[in-house]
């Protein structure tokens, strides 16, 4: 049988690979050696080594987006993972309503990040104008907000995955703690979260890939307002790219470090909570 | 063994009883969450009817007499932006290039998964590999390369986020292939099939629920981006709706907020329509996709 698929390669395999090809392949290969070279467009690139690295790290508002980036993603995965667990465990309960409260709960997240930003800038301004502040007054500000508004966005998606979870965990070993006399804190660090960690596994992945990668929400509620102090990794690669005369190639080299930083995340963070997973 | 039916029986009715008791209690508490969680689209509505100036005052009051400005914000950012033509760009990049990623990555799983050679597991590690790298890496070479392919235009657009959205839908896919028994497959082959046959009329069906989480996860993706095609088009021709929205921030000095508000209930009204129409294989989708990813 595998003959006789093997044949049609053209018609089953070829379109994607090209595809692939020319939408991965080629331009993540030229990104690496154009991260090099310093050019304005593609085929001006002249070779000069690890020179715009050195420039990466002596670019200041890259050492604080970076910073910035990695304390926001602490944050809102906490939060966001908090919050929807608490919410997935509760709504699990069976009571009154809860088909509802998950519709409602999940819908913000087919919001594009765009239109979510100015939602809440337009929400978050209308409170501070009270105080005489508005979210550009300090980047804390734009932080918080970016955290609420992550908060609100993301928290429908992971309490889906977190119910999913806790209605996969077999009855019989709920009772069966009980029996053996486990109370309620006992009962959920001993059996529960064990035996939902496939869905933390998935749950902080995701969280923590979207926070550290966002772009969308950063740009559109505070646009790295005040002078760029609450700009995050992936608006000061744009910036470097599009708003700074001469600086392509060190917005590329950005982007491969920017690369890096989310392949180790994603590494790390795989084999740790792997770890603790338990077989069903 | 019926004593002990009868027993598990009269339990469930215990922890029922005291499951209502409580129960109401959560019940309010998250009535009033619901509350505060569909109160920013209540917001932006209420200012979408409001006069620019009584926005920024007070985004809180609902519209009266001296703020109400009917539909003008509507009318007079339609006109500006042209958002419903935006729309028709969004909804035909969005519905052919899932519609491509579905049939085009599916055909790819199946090839991969039943040929196994260096080539094939090879095409399947880089397709796990663009996974994890950010759109940010490619973003400029991709551009300019779209560009130099005359790719910048809604059709052209397709095969980009085909390239750049296959790890995804080629992996999910290649996971239920994996599942699916070997023998239906070479019955319909000795019962005279080509693959061709064999894949539409046995594999595809079989792998439908698959390719309805695809979908899902896609459609979210791509009706929702704005850097990609923000690139990639010549947006001087083609607007997608994230892009006219941003537009309304950058490209006309200050921000009119009255329409940008009412740009941006226009936005999310085909959201929730689709919600509500697809809700149940939206939940179900996101549930399967996070399993396998």
């Amino acid at each position: 049988m595998e003959k006789a698929i093997k044949r049609y390669f053209p018609i089953f395999a070829l379109p994607t690979l090209l595809a692939f090809t020319l939408g991965f392949i080629v331009p993540f290969l030229m990104g690496i050696y154009l991260s090099f070279c310093e050019f304005t467009t593609v085929t001006d690139a002249t070779f000069v080594g690890i020179k715009n690295y050195t420039r990466v790290f002596t670019d200041p508002t890259f050492i604080h987006a970076l910073w910035y980036t990695a304390l926001f993603t602490i944050v809102s995965v906490i939060t966001i993972n908090v919050f929807a667990f608490i919410i997935a465990m509760l709504l699990t309960k069976g009571i009154k309503g809860t088909n509802f409260f998950r519709t409602v709960f999940f819908m913000p997240n087919l919001i594009g990040g765009i239109v979510l930003g100015y939602i809440w800038q337009i929400l978050l301004n209308g409170i501070l104008a009270n105080f005489g502040k508005t979210l550009t007054f300090s980047s804390s500000y734009g932080f918080w907000g970016l955290i609420i508004l992550m908060n609100w966005q993301q928290v429908g998606y992971m309490m889906v995955i977190y119910i999913a979870g806790i209605q996969n965990i077999p009855g019989e070993l709920i009772e069966a703690a009980k029996i053996d006399g486990a109370n309620g804190p006992q009962l959920l660090a001993n059996v529960t979260l064990p035996m939902v960690m496939p869905s933390i596994t998935i749950c902080t992945f995701l969280t923590l890939t979207n926070s550290f990668k966002l772009f969308d929400q950063n740009m559109a509620l505070t646009g790295g307002e005040p002078s760029n102090s609450s700009q995050m990794l992936a608006l000061n690669i744009f910036d470097t790219f599009y708003g700074r005369n001469g600086w392509e190639g060190v917005g590329q080299a950005k982007a491969v470090i920017f690369f890096i930083l989310v392949a180790i995340i994603a590494v790390t963070q795989n084999t740790l909570t792997r770890e603790k997973e338990v077989q069903q | 063994m019926a004593k002990e039916g009868k027993a598990k029986g009269a339990d469930e009715q215990v922890s029922a009883v005291r499951r209502a008791k409580h129960g109401w209690i959560i019940t309010l508490c998250f009535t009033i969450l619901t509350v505060f969680y569909l109160y920013p689209i209540f917001m932006v509505t209420i200012n979408a009817f409001k006069k620019k100036g009584f926005i920024t005052e007070n985004a809180f009051a609902l519209p009266n007499s001296r703020s109400f400005f009917g539909l003008q914000n509507f009318i007079k950012g339609a006109q500006k932006t042209k958002i419903f033509q935006a729309a028709g760009y969004s909804a035909f990049i969005t519905l052919f290039s899932v519609g491509v990623i579905i049939l085009c990555t599916s055909m790819c799983a199946w090839y991969i998964t039943r040929v196994k050679n260096k080539f094939t597991t090879g095409i399947y590690m880089l397709c796990l590999f663009s996974m994890v790298v950010p759109f940010q890496m490619v973003m400029f070479t991709l551009s300019k390369i779209a560009n130099i392919l005359k790719l910048n235009n809604p059709v052209g657009i397709i095969v980009v986020y085909l390239g750049f959205g296959a790890g995804l839908a080629v992996f999910m896919f290649c996971g239920f292939v994996k599942s699916i028994p070997l023998e239906i497959e070479e019955a319909a082959m000795i019962d005279g099939c080509t693959p061709i046959q064999t894949y539409f009329q046995v594999v595809f069906p079989i792998m439908k629920p698959t390719a309805i989480t695809v979908a899902i996860l896609e459609t979210m993706w791509i009706w929702n981006d704005y850097l990609l095609p923000y690139l990639v088009l010549d947006i001087n021709k083609y607007k997608t709706i994230p892009i006219v929205i941003q537009y309304l921030k950058g490209g006309y000095g200050a921000v009119d907020w009255g329409m940008m508000m009412a740009m941006l209930v226009l936005a999310i009204i085909p959201i929730v329509v689709f919600y509500i129409v697809c809700q149940k294989y939206i939940i179900e989708g996101v549930v399967a996709g996070a399993v396998k990813g």
